[in-house]
């Protein structure tokens, strides 16, 4: 470093502040750790107080007891549920839309993402220009419910899947991506005899494979979590995903006069059962998340970065 | 803009491209290029664009001009662009509408809350982060801080409603102080603070991730010339690090002010009741409510436009603004 003169004889590699630790800079330290855990207690909570009244007993929930650790521990609430074929007709229901969603998305994601990518193409800024116009203007929900009944979707698996298939955010993330491949192996390729369907399946998606994998994890969260397309086009309680299976729980005990067009609104559920529910609705996010954050890292932060 | 941001690269599409030769530029061909020539060399690039296309005019661009029916006669199971022009008879109707301004106004209240406390909390708690030395425990505050960010508006909804019921944490501890439970979600008083909340909860870990990033852009040199020019840490924060992030700051602002008008109507249709519409209804509940709950559907799609269009210009007026005076923009 060049102005590094006045220093100690300590080579100014790392920030100065490592050198000298005022007393004022102690206690912001301190106070910064403190505010941190602080953060940390805050976010944590909730889960921490779902878990424990999973675990309780309904009494000791409804006298206000249960806070960090379960009152009156049993398991019979678990066992009411895993017992509840409603509950796992919801749960199998959210994982066949995720599924299909998913790989869906990723398919018209994929190929869209890759013909955006290529510079040369006539018409890419149009191309372009149709997708990210819809990030700033959209139909509205009146249009959309009209056209999806039109089209006969209500009531059917469609009706999910069909009209978010594509995020025009991770449509651009992957653009990017692609875009930032070598251009020398396509070239190579399609000079040995591949044609452009070639090239994307047998060179372009093998080098791929993080990129796929970020935005796979991107839609099959986004679809696992979704609920109010199907709250929305869904009549019958048999065809409910879990997370509105969820939702008519909760506002079925929330809200006396429940302004769902939704069949089956239960009224008063025990705290202990929605606990459950919310549990092990959430369980195959917490479970994956510690493993798979890194990605979505990576996703956004390709996002980021400017072509 | 010097920095990129989540959807910087997003937002330029350039004009789209004329058929005639346009004058030389910098990428070669693409101009000159007929595009019977483009076709007869591309087409398979082309078919590969077919069915993305279809989605989008389909499932994006019919619901846009499905908007007619805002000035149309609709009967639902009738045709999809209405029946017969009405004019401007239901944008009347909202106008002059009291339940419409009132949900306006609570849009408008609701809108700016967020945006006070969901823009600025995420750059405080992105610099506390960025002074932590441990690796260890700057990654385990980010790994917990983010994960409320990919749970379901129903899961959230769920605990909000739990932790603020006459049984829950926040009750439990008003008791424990010596005070009476208050019943939070029965009256109209408390849903803004309990909204706004939440939605800090959720979003305020995640929201850090483009600082951080920015954060490490900045270049160290300039903090060792302002430590040897004498100015502390917070000179430091205030004259070096803000201004580093701030093409991130402007950038998100104007992302924020464009999702101003659509405050999270999933959330507020999750957590709201009748007992709080005084507070709660924005103007997305309220749309969904005269459509979907009471079947006027061109009513509705009218206050939906008039959503959408608010949207679209406080994004456009947000981006030229600041154009003008910070000189960065989305495009």
């Amino acid at each position: 470093m060049v102005t590094a003169g006045p220093l100690p004889p300590k080579p100014a590699v790392t920030r100065p502040t490592r050198v000298r630790d005022t007393r004022g800079r102690r206690i912001f330290r301190v106070v910064n750790t403190i505010v941190l855990l602080g953060v940390v207690a805050v976010t944590l909570y909730p889960f921490v107080n779902v878990v424990a009244q999973s675990f309780s007993d309904e009494q000791a929930i409804r006298e206000g007891r249960v806070n960090l650790v379960p009152r009156g521990f049993n398991l019979d609430t678990y066992e009411i549920i895993a017992a509840d074929p409603v509950f796992w007709n919801s749960y199998l229901n959210t994982v066949v839309y995720t599924v299909t969603a998913t790989l869906i998305s990723m398919v018209l994601t994929t190929t869209y993402a890759y013909v955006l990518s290529k510079r040369h193409l006539k018409g890419r800024n149009l191309l372009v220009g149709v997708a990210v116009f819809t990030m700033f203007f959209n139909g509205g929900l009146i249009p959309n419910y009209v056209l999806v009944s039109e089209l006969g979707m209500k009531n059917t698996i469609w009706a999910v899947v069909l009209p978010n298939a594509i995020s025009v955010f991770n449509l651009l993330v992957m653009k990017a991506f692609f875009e930032s491949l070598p251009k020398e192996l396509e070239e190579a390729a399609s000079i040995d005899g591949l044609n452009t369907y070639g090239v994307l399946l047998r060179i372009v998606l093998p080098l791929s494979r993080a990129v796929i994998a970020t935005m796979v994890l991107f839609y099959a969260v986004a679809n696992w979590n979704s609920w109010f397309s199907a709250f929305l086009y869904f009549d019958r309680a048999d065809l409910f995903p879990v997370t509105v299976y969820l939702r008519n729980m909760i506002s079925g005990a929330t809200t006396a006069a429940s302004v769902g067009s939704s069949a089956g609104d239960e009224a008063q559920v025990s705290s202990n059962i929605k606990s459950v529910t919310m549990v092990l609705t959430v369980l195959p996010i917490i479970g994956v998340y510690p493993f798979v954050q890194r990605y979505f890292l990576s996703g956004v932060m390709l996002g980021a970065v400017k072509q | 803009m010097t920095t990129g941001t989540e959807q910087a690269h997003v937002v330029a599409p350039p004009p789209p491209p004329r058929r005639s030769a346009a004058p030389p530029r910098r990428r070669r061909r693409r101009s000159t290029t007929s595009w019977r020539t483009a076709l007869r060399r591309d087409w398979q690039l082309y078919t590969l664009a077919i069915v993305p296309l279809v989605f989008f005019l389909v499932f994006r661009y019919l619901p846009m001009l499905g908007n007619v029916i805002a000035f149309r006669r609709f009967v639902p199971g009738g045709d999809l662009f209405g029946e017969s022009w009405v004019g401007l008879r239901y944008v009347r109707m909202f106008f002059t509408d009291p339940s419409f301004w009132e949900v306006f106004g609570n849009t408008l209240v609701l809108g700016s809350l967020t945006l006070l406390f969901c823009f600025p909390l995420p750059i405080v708690l992105a610099l506390l982060l960025n002074e932590v030395r441990s690796r260890f425990f700057k990654r385990f505050v980010q790994t917990v801080s983010y994960l409320p960010h990919f749970l379901s508006l129903v899961i959230v909804a769920g605990m909000v409603l739990q932790l603020t019921s006459i049984e829950g944490t926040v009750n439990q501890l008003i008791r424990a102080v010596g005070g009476s439970p208050v019943a939070f979600m029965q009256g109209p008083d408390w849903f803004r603070s309990i909204y706004v909340s939440s939605e800090v909860w959720q979003t305020v870990g995640w929201g850090t991730i483009l600082y951080l990033a920015a954060l490490t852009t900045v270049d160290q040199q300039l903090y060792e010339a302002a430590e040897i020019d004498g100015a502390g840490r917070w000179k430091q924060t205030w004259h070096i690090t803000l201004p580093g992030i701030r093409p991130t700051m402007v950038t998100l602002l104007i992302l924020n002010t464009g999702t101003f008008t659509a405050v999270g109507f999933e959330k507020v249709l999750l957590l709201y009741n009748p007992l709080t519409y005084p507070t709660a209804d924005v103007i997305s509940t309220y749309l969904y409510r005269v459509g979907m709950v009471s079947n006027n559907f061109s009513y509705a799609a009218a206050i939906g436009l008039f959503e959408s269009v608010i949207g679209l210009t406080l994004i456009l007026s947000a981006n030229a603004i600041s154009r003008r005076t910070v000189g960065t923009s989305l495009w």
